[in-house]
């Protein structure tokens, strides 16, 4: 079975600490990490391959850096790495990068399932697996908690999704693309043979001329969204700050709320 | 004929595109309470570009919801009530959305973000090719360029960003559900029905084979009070507190990204911009900072208590009432008062 895991790398958010005397984020020393949502799907495309057998590509766009976090991800268990690297790629938005990552995809000859996290840390939209999806004429199930069945020989597949009320089983047809959240599974770590091979391995790195794609349709002239103002919304105190002992405090909100007929 | 669209994409003119959008997802028959408030902020949108506000309903027997989106705002809605639409997933909706789109050309169309619309939004946005915002908490006409300017909170940092898609058509958003506001139902609000059954054959890949419930003690979009920790909380342990107070009150618990990034509670009770949006009578703050991406989901609450031990918060800029201090200081007191009034009341 062939299985092809999308992966971004974004910043290490949850490295991210808040100065306690200005309350704001520190965000020197940030490093990369591999988005965290990518780790479950990874982890689910070693599992089906160690299920049902084949092999596992790893494929992302991004700047040269990221191959540290296809390495990583080769580490992990994954068999080949792809990156999807070019200046022409900068700027694109949800649309532009489904549009590269589906062309990276065909290229590398298609694949049975297609796996990504349920979205990004950084850009957090989880638009860009569907976008693959309709891009390859695929379907493509969200919010993935369980594969439930594989029926390689069928080209069938089940699973179960997350929606707002419950849990849906869904019955599909491969090729397929899903997106999982994080209670599919436990990522394992990176074990020292797996951090050996990836150093001898290496990241094969595609650039736009490898790929069969329309100039037009990658980065910022492919990308629709464009960013037109950044701001920060007016402080302003609309409240009461209480003073006085901690006591004195609680016994004030108590009783302005009764007083606003609050409590009770 | 299809053929003959698809060169047409590269004829394209946005002048072309008239109208909002909204999609009216419905679940057995029920429309989702998020298209009511689509349905509000498309009013407006299309009162100011003086366009027609349209709703595409698609589903079996659905036809007799139509009405309904018509007192809650719509001018036209647009039906497609087919057997097989019970049956249908993202893909077959995507299929019939863009063929509906090619052929009526709304100039902006607005998504609930629900788990279907999240994954819906984007599959029509790719096959047509057009830009999508998710997750926006403000939607304006720009009044010159008659542009949606889409506006959300930036990614991990206290900013707003506004988003525009200039030349594409349509102008694609998802809305978290609770964010906008509906308008008032008006019964003798009158629009226009318009039926669409021909539609191309479908594939039907996919196919729901079994629904289960979800056992939900967190009714965070219903609770009057919900009672929310942030990193401040410390450690897991503490948590046992929090519920305690909210006991107390009777109230639900919420969560910022952080504690549910660490683990200490479940993903169901994360309120934010990723989360859920809740507008309760009182929403106690303990131990929340006020990223924006929190406040997203909870500034519209009637009374907003915050206790943080760090005056400079933001959190304090947006609380009705604020509390300076130790949260494991003043949660017990706080609990212990209530207690109090609850016995002699």
């Amino acid at each position: 079975m062939r299985i092809i895991v999308c992966i971004k790398q974004v910043p290490a958010t949850n490295e991210v600490k808040i100065d306690p005397k200005t309350g704001t984020l520190i965000r020197e020393g940030i490093e990369s990490i591999i988005n965290p949502f990518d780790l479950f799907a990874l982890e689910e495309g070693l599992r089906l391959k160690e299920a049902h057998g084949g092999c596992v590509f790893v494929l992302s766009m991004g700047p040269l850096q990221a191959r540290i976090s296809l390495k990583e991800a080769m580490a992990m268990g994954a068999d080949t790495a792809v990156l999807l690297s070019d200046r022409a790629f900068a700027g694109s938005d949800t649309l532009a990068t489904s549009y590269t990552l589906a062309a990276g995809i065909k290229k590398l000859g298609g694949a049975d399932i297609i796996l990504c996290g349920k979205q990004s840390t950084d850009g957090e939209t989880g638009q860009v697996g569907p976008g693959i999806a309709a891009q390859l004429d695929i379907p493509h199930i969200t919010c993935v908690t369980k594969i439930i069945k594989v029926d390689h020989a069928k080209k069938r597949i089940v699973v179960e999704r997350e929606v707002e009320e419950g849990y849906e089983e869904i019955l599909t047809t491969l090729p397929v693309l899903l997106t999982v959240e994080k209670e599919i599974n436990r990522p394992r770590f990176l074990t020292v043979k797996g951090i050996m091979r990836a150093k001898k391995t290496g990241v094969v790195v595609w650039t736009a001329s490898d790929l069969e794609i329309d100039p037009s349709r990658i980065g910022l002239s492919g990308s629709p969204t464009e960013i037109v103002k950044v701001f920060s919304l007016p402080r302003q105190k609309r409240g009461i700050i209480f003073s006085g002992t901690p006591e004195e405090q609680v016994e004030t909100l108590v009783s302005k709320l009764k007083e606003a007929g609050y409590l009770f | 004929m299809s053929k003959e669209k698809e060169k047409c994409a590269l004829c394209f003119k946005k002048e072309d595109y008239h109208g909002v959008w909204v999609f009216a997802e419905q679940h057995n028959g029920t429309i989702s309470e998020v298209v009511y408030e689509l349905l509000g902020v498309g009013r407006r949108l299309a009162d100011q570009l003086k366009e027609k506000l349209g709703a595409v309903l698609i589903g079996f027997n659905i036809k007799k919801q139509a009405q309904r989106l018509i007192q809650y705002g719509a001018d036209d809605v647009y039906v497609v009530d087919i057997e097989d639409a019970a049956r249908f997933l993202e893909e077959d909706y995507a299929e019939v959305i863009v063929k509906l789109v090619e052929e009526y050309k709304p100039a902006v169309f607005l998504f609930g973000a629900t788990a279907l619309g999240k994954s819906l939004a984007p599959r029509v946005a790719s096959r047509l090719q057009t830009g999508l915002t998710a997750d926006c908490t403000s939607l304006e006409v720009d009044p010159e360029e008659k542009v949606l300017i889409q506006t959300k909170p930036a990614f991990g940092s206290d900013v707003m960003v506004s988003i525009v898609c200039r030349n594409k058509r349509p102008q694609m958003a998802t809305v978290r559900p609770g964010v906008m506001k509906k308008v008032e139902m008006c019964a003798a609000r009158r629009g226009n029905i318009i039926e669409n059954n021909h539609i191309p054959p479908l594939k039907l890949r996919s196919q729901v084979l079994n629904f289960s419930r979800k056992q939900t003690e967190v009714q965070l979009e219903q609770a009057e009070v919900v009672v929310a920790v942030g990193r401040g909380l410390g450690k897991v342990e503490n948590l046992k507190l929090i519920k305690e107070l909210a006991g107390a009150l009777g109230a639900a618990i919420g969560a910022t990204r952080a504690v549910v990034d660490a683990g200490w509670i479940s993903y169901q009770h994360q309120i934010g911009q990723t989360g859920k949006t809740v507008a309760p009578k009182i929403y106690i703050a303990c131990g929340i900072s006020g990223a924006i991406q929190h406040l997203v989901g909870m500034q519209s609450s009637e009374v907003i208590i915050a206790i943080n031990k760090d005056p400079e918060a933001p959190i304090f800029d947006y609380a009705t009432y604020g509390i300076v201090g130790d949260l494991m200081e003043v949660v017990p007191l706080l609990i212990k008062r209530i207690k109090t009034i609850k016995n002699l009341s």
